[in-house]
């Protein structure tokens, strides 16, 4: 679906992303993991178009798409979400969602003046999907609310609303679950597995908390330092010694040992 | 009686002036706020804009009645409208085309970008003299008066005539006609949802399916439109000078910072506040003193704050003081 090839971005000296190599399977839920500063959303912001990288390349479906404007790759159904989530706070959430379709009849100055029927049409068929994917989330309630004033994790299941009001090939989620509560993380959790099975998105998934990365992603890449550390199942993750070292440090592995070891000897 | 002669005077002298250059302000700060809320940046072009469009004006509307055509009562002016705003429309496109989009590109910092607009200002404003010259023009024609002093005088007996010029009802029509359709425009339709949106969160926008260079480009079209408008209006009421749209400036940006950068709302209040402060401190208020207060309490002086050589110092403190305790606006605009 997606491979990146020896991808570098770098801020004057500091390299973010060092080389990075990865392949993220069509119909997967791959998850991104790392530490902080890892160069995770640097990765993101690269594929996403919103950074030029220094070198290497992105290739989409065979395509070379390194380096495109970010409304080109919405275009090619490539879709993100932000780790803040974003959202047009002057407007009603099923004005958000409406917003999201490109191409509209009533997007040019000939047609909003002169085609007022054809968008009509068109706007009553996008609200209608608009609540549908709103019910799909299970947040009908919210539609006629100004977005500014949700919660963030509201905001962050309108953000995986947006991705469903067009025809969504991949799904790049920056932490839906950075500052999320249980009952909604799990919600937004299960709105990604059905996107998954249901319509067959891909997504790749940034992510913190290694028990939603253990429930829904396969494979897991992790990254450290701008470059790729290890891949595998999230099991085979969990137990990788240079990950454990990545996350904890020298010391902290060490001490985790011991008193893993401590453990089984008591 | 004489409560009435004293309301009529400042009707008169005060009021109806104020609504008219009022109207005139907020549609100028319209123009600036919009370019402010989408692209970024203070354009300081704008006034030039408004001088370049409303040259195009006084071309076709000479152009017009050259051929024949009047609008009977109304100015001629109005009908040379379209067109005016249609090149004016065509120089901006040009002008984002040839210096904005590059720094646009570069993301450069909107300061930059106010630095680039002062060149762009100075270049239409050498385009503008070079094709209509320094001059003052008159070009309003068509009926001068909706009502003069003398026949209102004669239709109510009072000591006090008002006169009400035709420009001045024609500026409050046509600045309603075309906030209300901004608005409609803004809010109801796709491309000015888009607009919005594009205000509202650009990243957002970007990674949305809205094309910004379409975003950009309608918004240029409408502060063209804007700001033609603006300056006809401004011209019929009082005369075309190039150098007077320069001067307009101020207090344009005034009124656009006063009501909040970014507010569409708050350019026109920012545009009546300004309009009135201005009027109601350079006027004289001998007249309306003596008839509302007592004879033996009747003033000897003008009673006139200041003179109206400083009208533009109004500006500046309003905008000093609005900052001081209010720094986003009266409508919470974008911080400056």
């Amino acid at each position: 679906m997606i491979s990146v090839h020896g991808l570098h971005k770098h801020f004057g000296g500091f390299r973010a992303v060092d080389g990075a190599s990865i392949e993220i399977a069509k119909g997967s839920i791959t998850g991104l993991i790392g530490p902080n500063g890892a160069g995770k959303s640097t990765l993101f912001n690269v594929i996403a178009g919103v950074y030029q990288p220094t070198s290497g390349k992105v290739v989409m479906d065979g395509e070379d798409i390194t380096g495109l404007p970010p409304h080109a790759l919405f275009h090619k159904g490539l879709l993100r979400t932000f780790q803040i989530a974003h959202e047009f706070s002057s407007m009603t959430v099923r004005e958000n969602l409406m917003m999201v379709p490109g191409g509209q009849v009533g997007e040019t100055l000939w047609n909003t003046w002169f085609n007022r029927r054809r968008i009509r049409e068109e706007d009553r068929a996008l609200a209608k999907k608009a609540d549908d994917v709103l019910d799909f989330l299970t947040i009908s309630h919210l539609a006629d609310e100004k977005a500014g004033n949700l919660s963030g994790g509201q905001k962050k299941l309108l953000e995986l609303g947006r991705t469903m009001m067009v025809d969504a090939k991949i799904v790049f989620l920056d932490e839906v679950g950075a500052g999320v509560n249980r009952t909604l993380l799990n919600t937004i959790g299960d709105a990604i597995v059905r996107l998954n099975k249901e319509r067959g998105y891909t997504f790749c998934v940034i992510e913190h908390d290694m028990d939603f990365i253990g429930r829904l992603c396969d494979p897991v890449i992790v990254m450290a330092e701008g470059k790729v550390l290890a891949e595998g199942s999230a099991a085979s993750i969990m137990q990788n010694e240079a990950v454990i070292e990545a996350y904890l440090g020298t010391g902290l592995k060490n001490k985790v040992k011991a008193e893993a070891e401590a453990g089984a000897n008591a | 009686m004489d409560l009435l002669n004293a309301l009529v005077t400042l009707l008169n002298f005060v009021v109806i002036p104020a609504a008219s250059y009022g109207a005139q302000l907020a549609l100028g700060a319209l123009g600036v706020t919009l370019i402010y809320g989408i692209l970024r940046f203070s354009n300081f072009a704008h006034g030039d804009t408004m001088a370049f469009g409303t040259a195009m004006v006084i071309l076709f509307t000479w152009w017009l009645q050259g051929m024949g055509v009047h609008l009977g009562p109304l100015p001629t002016a109005l009908l040379a409208l379209p067109f005016g705003i249609a090149v004016t429309a065509a120089l901006v496109l040009f002008t984002d085309r040839a210096v904005y989009r590059f720094y646009r590109r570069q993301k450069a910092a909107p300061v930059i970008l106010v630095i680039v607009s002062m060149g762009v200002m100075f270049i239409m404003n050498g385009v503008t003299r070079f094709i209509i010259g320094v001059e003052e023009i008159r070009f309003e024609d068509g009926e001068r008066f909706v009502i003069t002093a003398g026949e209102f005088k004669k239709m109510t007996g009072l000591a006090e005539g008002l006169a009400f010029r035709s420009t001045q009802a024609i500026t409050i029509v046509t600045a309603i006609i075309v906030v209300a359709a901004l608005f409609w425009f803004l809010n109801r339709t796709r491309t000015g949802k888009s607009m919005r949106a594009f205000s509202d969160n650009e990243d957002l926008a970007l990674l949305s399916g809205i094309n910004p260079e379409r975003v950009v480009a309608v918004t240029w079209i409408i502060a063209a439109g804007l700001a033609t408008i603006a300056g006809t209006l401004y011209g019929l009421d009082k005369a075309f000078k190039a150098f007077n749209y320069f001067q307009l400036l101020l207090p344009i940006f005034a009124s656009a910072i006063v009501g909040g950068l970014g507010s569409p709302l708050g350019a026109i209040a920012g545009g009546f506040l300004v309009a009135f402060s201005e009027v109601g401190f350079t006027y004289a208020w001998k007249k309306v003193a003596t008839y509302v207060l007592p004879d033996s309490l009747a003033p000897d002086s003008l009673l006139q704050l200041m003179s109206t050589d400083y009208k533009f110092a109004v500006s500046f403190a309003i905008l000093i003081i609005v900052l001081l305790f209010k720094p986003t606006g009266l409508f919470q605009g974008k911080s400056v």
